[in-house]
Formats: C-alpha cells, structure tokens, sequence
C-alpha cells in the first residue's frame, strides 16, 4: 500500500473543499472496496479524507411522501429500517442479497453505489486493463467472461458493474443528491450517474473532482410486489450472474431493473411497458444490442428465467 | 521482479517510482490536476498518527502508520494474535472482531478510522476457565478442525445473534417486513461472511444454534 496523509472530516463542505483541493485526495467511508483496492496498489491516494464523522447517516421522510437517505447510513440500516421494508421492499432485499453481513455493517450508502468493478482483469496489474491504466488494452475480451457485462459494453472494456443496491435504487427512480468544491449542491438521476465504459472505461461517474454525494433520495413508494431476484453461483455471498429487481403492480404491469449483465444498473422505461403482455420483450429489449462470448451467452436465457421466476415470485406473494 | 531485484533497494525504488508515475497519470485524469501527482512528496515514506484503541475494555493508545489496519493493529502492535489473517480482502472473515457493537472484517478497516471505538476481540469474549456461552459451545460441538477461522467465527456468530434479537432482517427472510425467524436456513444465511476450508459447517450451526436456543 502507497502511504498516504489522512484527515478526518469535519463537515459536508469543507470535505468537498479538501478533496478538490488536496492533491490526489480520496474520500473514505466504509472503506470495503477503497481498502481493498489500496492494498494491491490499483487505488493509491496520497490523501483520504474520513467522512464517517459527518452527519450524513439519517433516514428521514420527504415532504413529497419520499425517502432521503444519508450517504453514510450503513447498508445493514438501510435493509433492517422499518419504512425501507414496508414501502421499498426491493431495496431491502437488494441489500441483503449482497456482500456478508460483516461488510454489509461498514459498507455505506454512497460507497456501494460508487464501489468499483469485480472484472478480475482490473484487479491484476499484470493483466492489460483500460479502467486501471487508460490505453493499455483489455484483457478481459480474450479472457474468461462468465462474470462480464454483455451490453453497455465497449471495445475498450466489458466490466460489470457489482452493486445489487443500485439495481434497486435504478427501479425505484432514485435520486443523488451531492455537494460540490464551491459549496453548490445538486440532485443527479441515478440513471445519469454511472457512466457506460465507451472509449474511457476509467471514468466511470458524472460527479466532478471533489463532489460528495450526501443522500440517495427516493420519490414516494410505488405501491406493487416488490421481488429482487439474485442469481449466483453459490447461494450467500458472491456477486450476480443475473439479477432482476421487480416492482409489479396488480394489472401485471411495472418496473424491470437488471443486474450482472451491464457497466451500470440496466433498465430501460420503454421496454419495460410490455411487461403485463410479454415479459420477454422486456428482456428482449433490454438486451437487444448485447454482445455475448460463449462463457456469458446463458445470461439472456438466464435473464429471461429470472425475470419469469420474478414474476412467479411476485404473484405468489399477493 | 526477481529476486535480485528484491535484494537491490535502488531497483526497486526505481520500480516503485516507474509505477507511481503510471497510476499517478490515471489519478490526474480523475482529479483534472496533472501536476497534482508531481507535487506530492515521496510516496512510500510513512505518515504516522496517534490514536486509541478501546480494546476488550482496556484503552491502548497507539502511534502507527496510517496504513496500518485495524487487523495489524490487533495483531502486531497490541499482540491480540487471536483474531486470524486469513484473505486480508473481506472475503474470508477470519479476521471478524466486534467494533462499535457491530461485527466487521478487522482486515478492511484501517486503524485511524477507529480512533476512539470500542473493539471487542475473541480474547475479550472470554479466557479458559471463563468461556463465552458460544466458546464453550464450539468446544463441546466440535465446531472447528484446524482452528484457524474459530475465533472469526466465534466473534461473527456472537454480534449476529445480537442481530438477530435487534430484528435485523437477512436474504433467507420469506417476509423481509417481518421480524426475522430464528430458523437453521437464517443462521447459515447470516454466517456465510465466515469461510471455514475444513468445513465444520455442520457444527459450527450446532454450536450456535445451541446458544441461539438458549439466548431467545
């Protein structure tokens, strides 16, 4: 691990100040993946600056009948809140169905959202890898491609992105709210946060240098059964081949979110309109434009039976 | 790098600068600063930082390089050589110690971040003579071969049957809304952080379901 400086911070804008102005700054919260990656030397930030100290760690109601959710409330608080469950059930099983318990008590709100790939090509330096060394190839699009993305890819990368959460908050039209160096704020669509990889897979976020999410604000419950359904390949503790995150209302219609298979949480509102009369549309038009290597093209069978098995789950439980 | 290299502290300075300056380029990229990375001071030399552990109860101030984790701080400066290395990367969960009341991997948390916090430490659960309820019970259920990950599983199955009574829902729940069951499918879900290669599995869920039982 490179040495580095380390501060803690003491409010919301002087660390957005910091980090902008601090050479080689990082922010660190739960510090699961920062951590991680420090150790083999593919994150090396000369300075972190700890924001577990801010008060960025409360759920509270909007007056739109919503939900605001601090950065830093742990994803053990996320899942265990009583209105998360009641109202927003997706996000609650999203949750647990990712990582362990123990990570799941350190990971933050803002950090799963921004937590990076688990391509095991990024993750080897001696490997070729555009996200870890812009130019240097993709190792990857030669390599073994069970756990890869198959659309929102590029030439230049083909990484998945790992987060069950974002999955959930994607399906419930989730909101980021954040600050920046110069003390403004603003709300990004999740949507809009997670850049696809094209010709610069190494920025993989909307947010500038030094901008600090503070909440995920949800918009008021959307009502239906809500099922997300995780497929792996063991049944605790590994990332998604597919995952699908259903919210269906009584007439059979809905939103439809996948996991596992793209750079960012994949959802598409035009497609998902055919939900009621053909499920398989939605698949099918989610993943219209994917590009499959024989170790990944199960995933459009498999993302297909999962959003069935989904749909199945959702109308057994009314 | 070869060997010789290793033992040639200017090669692998050179090595270390060479590779700083190709991270350091994707940095700059990030941060939109090319000099930022050219301006910093000489990266391996170690920043140090004082802090206190709470630990088992007892307060240890400590001065360490802030890259130091709150693993190695158990282990190689307090010499707390209970709590294991297994993975190092979160993966394994032989490392798990209960701080701030939660369970955590010790290998992902970096010391300075727990300045001030409460650590609990399989040696703080109990000693011989005075075992911790789920100590005893391992003993007496077998639930280990080598040992190695014992005292991760030990501090993890602790803090989550405290989960657990605190209503804390996991993926095994039919109803996530409801409070959770205390079924033999909830503790296997709840523990899967803890890895066991000699796969005592079988009772490891004995032993705490013991103490589950006892422990309503």
């Amino acid at each position: 691990m490179k040495a580095f400086t380390y501060e803690r911070a003491t409010s919301t804008a002087q660390a957005a100040v910091r980090a902008a102005s601090v050479p080689g700054a990082k922010f660190i919260a739960g510090g699961t993946n920062l951590l991680d990656l420090m150790k083999i030397e593919i994150e090396a930030p000369a300075h972190l600056i700890d924001v577990n100290g801010l008060d960025l760690a409360k759920i509270e109601p909007t007056p739109d009948g919503g939900l605001r959710i601090g950065a830093l409330v742990r994803n053990t608080d996320l899942a265990a809140d009583a209105g998360v469950r009641r109202d927003y059930p997706v996000l609650a099983r999203a949750l647990l169905a990712g990582a362990s318990p123990q990570l799941r008590n350190r990971a933050t709100t803002a950090g799963n959202l921004l937590q990076r790939t688990r391509c095991p090509y990024f993750y080897d330096p001696d490997q070729a890898c555009n996200k870890r060394e812009p130019g240097s190839g993709c190792a990857a699009l030669a390599g073994w491609r069970r756990m890869h993305a198959i659309v929102g890819t590029s030439d230049a990368c083909i990484a998945a992105h790992p987060s069950d959460m974002a999955v959930a908050m994607r399906v419930l039209d989730a909101e980021v709210e954040t600050m920046r160096a110069d003390g403004s704020t603003r709300r990004i669509a999740l949507a809009d946060l997670h850049r696809l990889p094209g010709a610069t897979p190494h920025l993989e976020t909307t947010l500038d240098a030094g901008e600090l999410i503070t909440a995920v604000v949800l918009p008021s419950p959307p009502g239906g059964t809500h099922v997300y359904r995780k497929v792996r390949d063991r049944a605790s503790y590994a990332f998604a081949l597919v995952s699908v995150a259903l919210v269906r209302q009584p007439d059979g219609s809905g939103r439809v979110a996948l996991g596992g298979i793209a750079p960012k949480p994949w959802r598409d509102e035009d497609a998902e309109r055919a939900l009621a009369s053909d499920p398989h549309a939605v698949v099918d038009g989610l993943l219209k434009d994917a590009r499959t290597s024989p170790d990944n093209a199960f995933k459009i069978t498999l993302a297909r039976r999962t959003l069935d098995a989904a749909i199945a789950d959702a109308r057994s439980a009314r | 790098m070869n060997e010789s290299d290793a033992m040639n502290p200017a090669r692998r300075e050179a090595l270390a600068l060479g590779r700083d300056m190709l991270v350091g380029g994707a940095a700059a990229c990030w941060a939109g600063s090319p000099s930022a990375r050219a301006a910093s001071p000489r990266r391996d030399a170690p920043v140090m930082r004082k802090l206190t552990l709470r630990v088992n109860g007892a307060a240890q101030a400590l001065e360490l390089d802030t890259r130091t984790t709150l693993l190695d701080a158990l282990r190689e400066h307090l010499h707390l050589t209970g709590t294991k290395k297994g993975c190092d990367h979160g993966q394994c969960g032989a490392c798990t110690v209960i701080a701030g009341g939660r369970r955590i991997n010790a290998c992902l948390s970096l010391a300075v971040m727990h300045d001030g916090d409460e650590v609990t430490t399989i040696e703080g659960l109990g000693k011989p003579g005075h075992l911790h309820p789920m100590q005893a019970a391992f003993v007496r259920h077998d639930a280990y071969q080598c040992g190695y990950c014992t005292p991760g599983q030990i501090c993890s199955s602790v803090a989550m049957l405290e989960e657990l009574r605190h209503g804390i829902p996991s993926h095994a729940a039919a109803d996530v809304a409801a409070a959770p069951a205390w079924t033999p499918d909830e503790l296997r879900e709840r523990m899967s952080g803890n890895i066991c290669r000699c796969g005592a599995y079988s009772n490891i869920i004995e032993a705490i379901t013991e103490v589950a039982g006892a422990q309503p």
